[in-house]
């Protein structure tokens, strides 16, 4: 008796950092491609503003207004992809799970800046800056959370 | 009061430099907003609470910038940059820096 509650135990301690796993495998999978979508949306209805990192302005047309706008965004790892980024780092090379977590981060970061403006014409001197803010799950392992800022300088022509 | 991140301001002429100013901030997270944190960490994506913290404080340390830049006389800021870092377990500062000008 005693033993089968023990093995009882032993599963569940084993079990379910996998259940977990597979957990956060499937939801934040589905969250990861939901968020794509609406991204690659948005940016095909902003694709005649441009946000560049000149400072480079049409020479014949006059510019009514400019004015500093920023915009930023928070992101993390789901548990899965978390514990995927560990081995690789055992391994060295790419890593996948946070090329894909900082790319939606900087094209989100970068569409919400338009969708505060978004009447105006392009965003210039657009610059990215991404930090890490501390792991939130009080460990010190890992890279916990990460901060995308993005800055620029918003013009509207006169038209 | 106009801001930018460019050196000048497009479209309007810079008369007068009255130098850099700044404002900062330091932010605790709490340990409410850290909960509901940890669980989203889970599934991963964005942590809105976060998001908010952070933006609110982008704005005070911005805030703190603009009356610094009035005090002076100036009615704009130019080259205004942001950074952040994290300076201690749970806290991260946020500083916000630029040139106060007059435009005519």
């Amino acid at each position: 008796m005693e033993e089968d509650f023990n093995l009882v135990l032993v599963l569940l301690i084993y079990a379910l950092p996998v259940l977990l796993a597979l957990m956060a495998f499937v939801i934040g999978g589905l969250i990861e491609r939901a968020h794509f979508k609406s991204i690659r949306t948005r940016e095909a209805a902003f694709a005649h503003y441009p946000a560049v990192p000149t400072c480079s302005l049409d020479g014949d047309r006059v510019v009514g207004e400019a004015r500093l706008v920023t915009a930023s965004i928070v992101v993390s790892l789901d548990y899965f992809k978390r514990i995927l980024a560990a081995f690789r780092n055992v391994f060295g090379g790419r890593v996948r799970s946070y090329e894909s977590l900082l790319d939606r981060a900087k094209r989100e970061a970068i569409l919400r800046m338009k969708e505060q403006y978004p009447e105006a014409d392009l965003i210039v001197n657009m610059r990215i800056n991404t930090s890490q803010i501390g792991t939130t799950d009080g460990r010190k392992k890992g890279m916990g959370a990460v901060e995308v800022l993005a800055t620029g300088t918003v013009v509207r022509y006169q038209s | 009061m106009i801001l930018t991140n460019t050196e000048t301001i497009p479209g309007l002429n810079i008369v007068e430099h009255y130098g850099l100013v700044s404002g900062n901030t330091v932010r605790a997270k709490n340990i409410g907003r850290d909960i509901a944190a940890g669980f989203k960490n889970l599934v991963g994506g964005e942590l809105k609470g976060y998001t908010e913290l952070l933006e609110d404080a982008r704005n005070e340390a911005t805030n703190r910038m603009i009356e610094q830049a009035a005090g002076m006389g100036a009615n704009a800021i130019v080259n205004i940059r942001f950074s952040t870092s994290a300076v201690a377990q749970g806290a991260a500062e946020l500083y916000v820096y630029g040139t106060a000008v007059k435009v005519g």
